[in-house]
C-alpha cells in the first residue's frame, strides 16, 4: 500500500494557546480516515496543517511523498480540500469557478472539459452549472465545494465536515460518493457526526483537546462496541464465585441483588456457558442481553477518560 | 499560473458594477479637463504665438490632463485594490489559492497584474484624448510617452501600495483608508520641503509627485525611474510576506 500522508508529531500553538500537540498518523491509498472530536478539539487546524493553510509550529508533514514545506508545489498536486467553509467565488458561476479551479490546479488543457463534466456528474451539478454560486442553495453551495476539491483527482482529499447542510438524500449520496473515492484515494473527512464515521470510513481518529487519543480501524472499533459485557437478571440471587469460573468471564459487577452484569473477554464468549450454569443452578433466569456500546459511549467514554487524566 | 489568477482578478472586477462606473466617471471627469485645456490653448494661442519659445499645444494639454489624472487615481486606487486580498481573507476563498499548487509570489503577482489590467486600460483611455488632436493638430510625441510612461510608473506603486494594504487590513474601508493616508502622505510630502530654508533631501526624494513632475516635464532620468521601480517592488515584496506570515500565525 502506497502512504500518501504522513504526518509527524504535529503541533500548533495560537500564542500560548496549543491547538493541536503532537499529532502522528498515516494515510494509504484506499483509506477513508474520520476525524473526530469535539467543537474546538483541533479537527479544522489539523487539515489546515494538512493542506498548507497554516504551517505548522513543529513537526513534519509529507503528501504521497513530498514534503509540503521543502516541496510545496508538488506537495499539493496531489492534494484536494474543501475546508469548513467552501471557498466559493459568490460572483461566478458554477462552469466559470470549476475552469479556474481546473487552471489553477494545473489540469492539462484537453483534459479540462472532462474533468470538469465528470466532477459535476459525480457531485449531481450538471442541471445548475450555468447558475451563479450566489443563487445557490447552502446545500449546493456545498457540492461545489466538493465537486472543486475532487475535480483535479488528486490521491488526497481532505474534506471538513462535507454533509454539513445538506440534505438527508444528498447526504446518502455524498456518503456513497466518498466511499466510491476512498476505494482508489486516501481521504480524510472531519465531522462530528458519528454514524457517518461508521458508513464511510475505515479508519477513525479521536482528537481531543489537540491531541490523539484514538486510532483505530472500522473493525477494531466494532470489537470495542461489541463491549464484551452482559447483563443478567435472575429470580433468586446467582452465586457469583460460581460464575466467575467459567472460562472467559472477568469479571462480575452486582447491579441490584438479583441483577449482575458480566465482562467477559472478546475472544472467548461464555454466554452459553453462562446461560447453562444459572439453569442448572435453578436461579431462574429472566434476562440475559448483549451490552452494546455504540459509537456515542466509546467517545464520551475516550474524551472523559482523556480530560480526567 | 500568475496569469489565471490575473485573468480571473481581471474579468471578476468587470463581473460587479465597480470597474463600469470607475471607468465611466474618470472618463468623464478627465474629458471635462480636457475639453478646459483645449478651450484655454485656443484662447492662449494669438498671444503665444508673439511670444518666442512659447509653451507649444502638447505643453499646455498634456501634463495637466495627466497630472489631474494622477490626483483622480490617487482617489480611486485605493478604492480597486482595497478588496484584493483582504476579501478573499473573509470570504475564506484565500484557502482555495493557498491549497492549490501555487506559491504566495504567484498569488500576489497574480493578484497585481490583474488590478494593473484594468490601471492600463484606465490609462489607455486618458491617452486616447490627447491623441484625437492629432487629427487637426501636431503633438510632440515624446512628450507625450513622457506623460505616459510617468502615470504608468505612478499607478504600478500606487497599486503595489494597494496591494500591501489589502494583504495586512482585515477590513476592505480599513484597507482603502490606509492606502489612501499613504499614498496621500507621499504626495504632500514634497511639500514641507519648500516652506524652510532647510531643505529636506530625504523628503524631497521620498516624494511621488517630484518624481512624476520630473518624468512629465520630458525628463526621464534613472533616478526617477528606479525610484518607482523600487517602490513597487519593495511593496510587492512587503505583500508577499504579509502572505506568507497569514500561514505561520493567525
Amino acid at each position: 500500500m502506497t502512504t500518501l500522508i504522513e504526518a509527524e508529531h504535529l503541533t500548533r500553538y495560537y500564542g500560548k494557546h496549543c491547538a493541536v500537540n503532537d499529532v502522528s498518523f498515516t494515510l494509504a491509498k484506499g483509506e477513508v480516515l474520520g476525524f473526530l472530536g469535539a467543537n474546538g478539539a483541533g479537527k479544522t487546524t489539523t487539515m489546515q496543517m494538512l493542506c498548507g493553510n497554516l504551517a505548522p509550529s513543529a513537526g513534519q508533514i509529507k503528501i504521497n511523498g513530498f514534503d509540503l514545506l521543502d516541496q510545496p508545489k508538488a506537495a499539493k498536486l496531489s492534494l484536494g480540500y474543501l475546508p469548513d467553509t467552501p471557498p466559493l467565488y459568490k460572483e461566478l458561476t458554477v462552469q466559470e469557478f470549476l475552469l479556474y479551479c481546473a487552471q489553477l490546479h494545473g489540469i492539462a488543457k484537453q483534459s479540462v472539459t472532462d474533468a470538469i463534466n465528470q466532477a459535476k456528474e459525480r457531485c449531481g451539478l450538471t442541471d445548475v452549472a450555468d447558475r451563479l454560486i450566489a443563487n445557490l442553495s447552502k446545500g449546493f453551495q456545498q457540492r461545489v465545494g466538493i465537486a472543486q476539491a475532487i475535480l483535479h483527482n488528486p490521491e488526497v482529499i481532505v474534506l471538513d465536515e462535507p454533509t454539513v447542510g445538506l440534505d438527508p438524500i444528498q447526504i446518502r449520496e455524498i456518503r456513497a460518493l466518498i466511499r466510491e473515492l476512498g476505494q482508489d484515494h486516501g481521504i480524510i473527512l472531519s465531522t462530528h457526526i458519528l454514524t457517518e464515521v461508521q458508513e464511510s470510513c475505515t479508519h477513525v481518529q479521536i482528537i481531543d483537546r489537540g491531541q490523539l487519543i484514538l486510532n483505530e480501524t472500522i473493525a477494531g472499533l466494532n470489537r470495542q462496541m461489541d463491549g464484551g459485557t452482559l447483563q443478567i437478571a435472575t429470580r433468586l440471587a446467582p452465586d457469583i464465585n460460581s460464575l466467575l469460573t467459567i472460562p472467559g468471564v472477568s469479571s462480575i459487577e452486582t447491579i441490584a441483588a438479583n441483577r449482575i452484569k458480566i465482562h467477559h473477554s472478546v475472544t472467548t464468549n461464555p454466554t452459553e456457558q453462562i446461560a447453562e450454569r444459572i439453569i442448572a443452578a435453578g436461579w431462574g433466569l429472566q434476562e440475559l442481553t448483549p451490552v452494546t456500546r455504540t459509537m456515542e459511549d466509546i467517545f464520551i467514554s475516550l474524551t472523559k477518560e482523556h480530560r480526567e487524566l | 499560473m500568475i496569469l489565471t489568477i490575473a485573468s480571473r482578478e481581471f474579468r471578476s472586477l468587470f463581473l460587479s458594477p465597480m470597474a463600469w462606473t470607475i471607468l465611466a466617471i474618470l472618463q468623464f471627469i478627465l474629458a471635462f479637463l480636457f475639453l478646459t485645456q483645449v478651450e484655454a490653448f485656443t484662447e492662449l494661442q494669438p498671444k503665444l504665438a508673439s511670444i518666442e519659445g512659447a509653451p507649444g499645444l502638447t505643453d499646455i494639454i498634456v501634463p495637466p490632463l495627466f497630472g489631474n489624472a494622477g490626483i483622480i487615481l490617487l482617489l480611486v486606487t485605493p478604492l480597486l485594490t482595497m478588496r484584493l486580498i483582504c476579501e478573499e481573507r473573509r470570504n475564506k476563498t484565500l484557502s482555495l489559492l493557498l491549497s492549490a499548487p501555487v506559491s504566495n509570489i504567484d498569488i500576489i503577482l497574480g493578484k497585481y497584474l490583474g488590478i494593473l489590467g484594468l490601471m492600463l486600460l484606465i490609462i489607455a483611455l486618458i491617452t486616447l484624448m490627447p491623441l484625437s488632436l492629432l487629427s487637426g493638430a501636431e503633438l510632440d510625441i515624446g512628450k507625450l510617452f513622457a506623460n505616459i510612461l510617468g502615470l504608468l510608473l505612478l499607478v504600478t506603486a500606487f497599486a503595489a501600495i494597494g496591494l500591501f494594504m489589502s494583504c495586512i487590513a482585515g477590513h476592505p474601508t480599513v484597507a482603502a483608508m490606509g492606502t489612501f493616508g499613504m499614498l496621500l502622505l507621499l504626495w504632500i510630502l514634497d511639500w514641507s520641503v519648500g516652506m524652510n530654508d532647510h531643505r529636506s533631501e530625504l523628503f524631497e526624494y521620498l516624494s511621488i509627485l517630484r518624481h512624476f513632475q520630473n518624468i512629465q516635464s520630458g525628463l526621464i532620468s534613472t533616478v526617477d525611474v528606479s525610484y518607482f521601480l523600487l517602490f513597487t517592488a519593495t511593496f510587492i515584496a512587503l505583500s508577499i510576506r504579509s502572505l506568507d506570515n497569514d500561514r505561520l500565525q493567525k
